[in-house]
């Protein structure tokens, strides 16, 4: 296998550029992505035997579920990454992935929320899935408080990544310990994972939907770590000669 | 297709507010997402060009 | 292990000459046990209920109180720097420093709580189980707070930063612990939730004092 050239892939300038090139044709790739998806989701997908038309909030809802966990496990990662080899980027995309987890975090409460209502009769049941969820939840607002608290980059990305690690070894243990919370107390048998028994139309729907989640989080990413690379790399050479820099310009 | 109508659809057999809301509060809270990114790299790049300024202004003097 | 011992007892013979810390955490307790039943009536079968519940929320949260200053002292008056930079192993003496914080802080609450279970109207049997449960879990408290404590090292607006990180990680600690006393007044048995327990204390014990000491170095550096 030919010798990767990390180094210079790590470099915020090489990323910079790449992920100016990348990040539009993510963002037009998710809008389609989210098109075809909504498309499958409400005008294909049949209507569920026992939820009616309520169900079709699942294509909103899971999709951003799995995302928020999938971003936190991203996040742990990059900190992983961070500590072992002190890569500045890492610590870059840590930070420019937690507003987006958060995000969709908070977005699987929502609809949650919105789903339990009709269904179940209430706004907020004490559900497994939901409960880790809001704790997963507390757990981002309590990385983006710490990373925005600490002024000195450096002190910041490496907190932040012990966190995320923490954080991410912890989830298995606070789900199970949820889980067996909610199974002993269980006096109306609910839960929100009882999804309908899916049609092969409706599993397309949410994936669709998963894939267009993901391709946004990317862009979103890529996106938000350009403006952190020139925060932070805002004495060198090579920002002060970038175009978008030069006074008088309109960007 | 599943609806006879628009009106039909829009209704959701009665879960209007529900999915409405739900699909409503997503497209809604990523768009502020995407006007908040975007105003943060506007305001880097201004705090930069600024920056350049004041150096440049620097220099000629 | 000489200067784990020393570390220990000077962090205790301090905090003992400064009580003021360690009353307020036992009065917070104290006060949250006291103020619960006023709020809920005083229904005995309500308030046997409640008690596990409600004694556990309380230490967790009179742990948290004195979270904030495990650190803090040392490290404006550059004692913590010096820890650092002695030969000492610095998991050593975060050991030491968790330590001293439980034996300032849980085990007077493992102390009080037969006195405040009788409040709650709990039977011999369940304070018993609520006392070794907080017992078990006061330490891990200790230990993942610890870690909080080292992150927040000096930051503005700390105290609540730290109640914001470390809550979540408190959760199982909370679920299995006031379950465990649940159980036993389902008739299920509390030795699973214990087991659990126990299980979270070996593994808090063996990783929190390394995690708090990269966050010491990460904060210090």
């Amino acid at each position: 296998m030919r010798r990767i050239p990390w180094t210079h892939y790590a470099a915020p300038q090489t990323f910079y550029g790449l992920a100016g090139v990348w990040w539009p044709p993510l963002a037009g790739l998710a809008l389609a992505l989210a098109l075809a998806g909504m498309w499958v989701g409400f005008m294909v997908a049949p209507t569920d035997a026992q939820q009616g038309e309520g169900y079709r909030i699942i294509f909103v809802h899971v999709p951003a579920s799995w995302m928020s966990m999938i971003i936190y496990l991203a996040m742990a990662f990059w900190g992983v990454v961070c500590l072992v080899f002190r890569a500045r980027l890492a610590g870059m995309l840590s930070q420019a992935l937690a507003p987006t987890g958060a995000l969709f975090a908070f977005l699987s409460l929502w609809t949650g929320a919105l789903w339990g209502k009709p269904m179940w009769g209430a706004w907020w049941v004490w559900d497994a899935r939901l409960t880790s969820e809001l704790i997963l939840f507390f757990l981002y607002i309590g990385f983006i408080a710490l990373t925005s608290a600490i002024e000195d980059p450096r002190r910041a990305d490496r907190a932040g990544a012990l966190v995320a690690i923490v954080g991410a070894v912890n989830v298995p243990i606070i789900y199970f310990s949820v889980k067996w919370w909610n199974t002993l107390h269980q006096g109306a048998s609910v839960s929100l994972t009882r999804a309908p028994s899916m049609a092969q139309t409706m599993l397309w729907g949410m994936l669709l939907m998963a894939l267009a989640c993901w391709a946004y989080t990317v862009a979103m990413v890529l996106y938000r770590t350009r403006s952190l690379i020139l925060q932070r790399e805002r004495h060198t050479d090579w920002v002060a000669q970038l175009p978008e820099c030069q006074p008088g310009v309109r960007a | 297709m599943n609806w006879e109508s628009w009106s039909a659809f829009w209704h959701m057999g009665g879960y209007a507010l529900y999915v409405w809301g739900s699909v409503g509060g997503c497209v809604v809270l990523l768009a502020l997402e995407v006007l908040w990114a975007r105003r943060q790299r506007e305001q880097t790049l201004e705090w930069l060009r600024a920056e350049q300024a004041a150096a440049h202004g620097g220099d000629g003097a | 292990m000489n200067a784990l011992w020393s570390l220990l007892r000077r962090d205790v013979l301090l905090a003992l000459r400064r009580p003021s810390e360690v009353l307020t955490v036992v009065f917070f307790f104290v006060v949250v046990a006291a103020l619960f039943p006023l709020a809920v009536g005083p229904e005995r079968t309500t308030l046997r209920m409640l008690a596990p519940g409600v004694l556990w929320v309380g230490a967790l949260l009179a742990s948290l109180l004195a979270l904030n200053r495990l650190f803090e002292a040392d490290h404006r008056d550059g004692t913590l720097e010096q820890m650092l930079l002695s030969g000492t192993p610095l998991t050593l003496l975060v050991v030491a420093k968790i330590a001293a914080h439980w034996v300032l802080c849980g085990l007077p609450l493992v102390l009080l709580v037969p006195l405040l279970g009788v409040l709650f109207d709990l039977s011999g049997d369940a304070l018993g189980v609520l006392a070794l449960s907080l017992l078990i879990g006061t330490p891990v408290l200790s230990c993942l707070g610890a870690i909080g404590a080292a992150l927040t090292l000096g930051l503005r607006g700390g105290g609540v930063l730290l109640a914001l990180l470390v809550l979540p990680l408190f959760v199982p600690v909370l679920v299995f612990g006031a379950g465990a006393v649940e159980a036993l007044a389902a008739g299920l048995g509390s030795g699973a939730h214990l087991s659990v327990l126990m299980a979270l204390l070996l593994l808090s014990g063996l990783f929190s004092p390394w995690a708090c000491a990269q966050a010491l170095r990460i904060a210090l550096e």
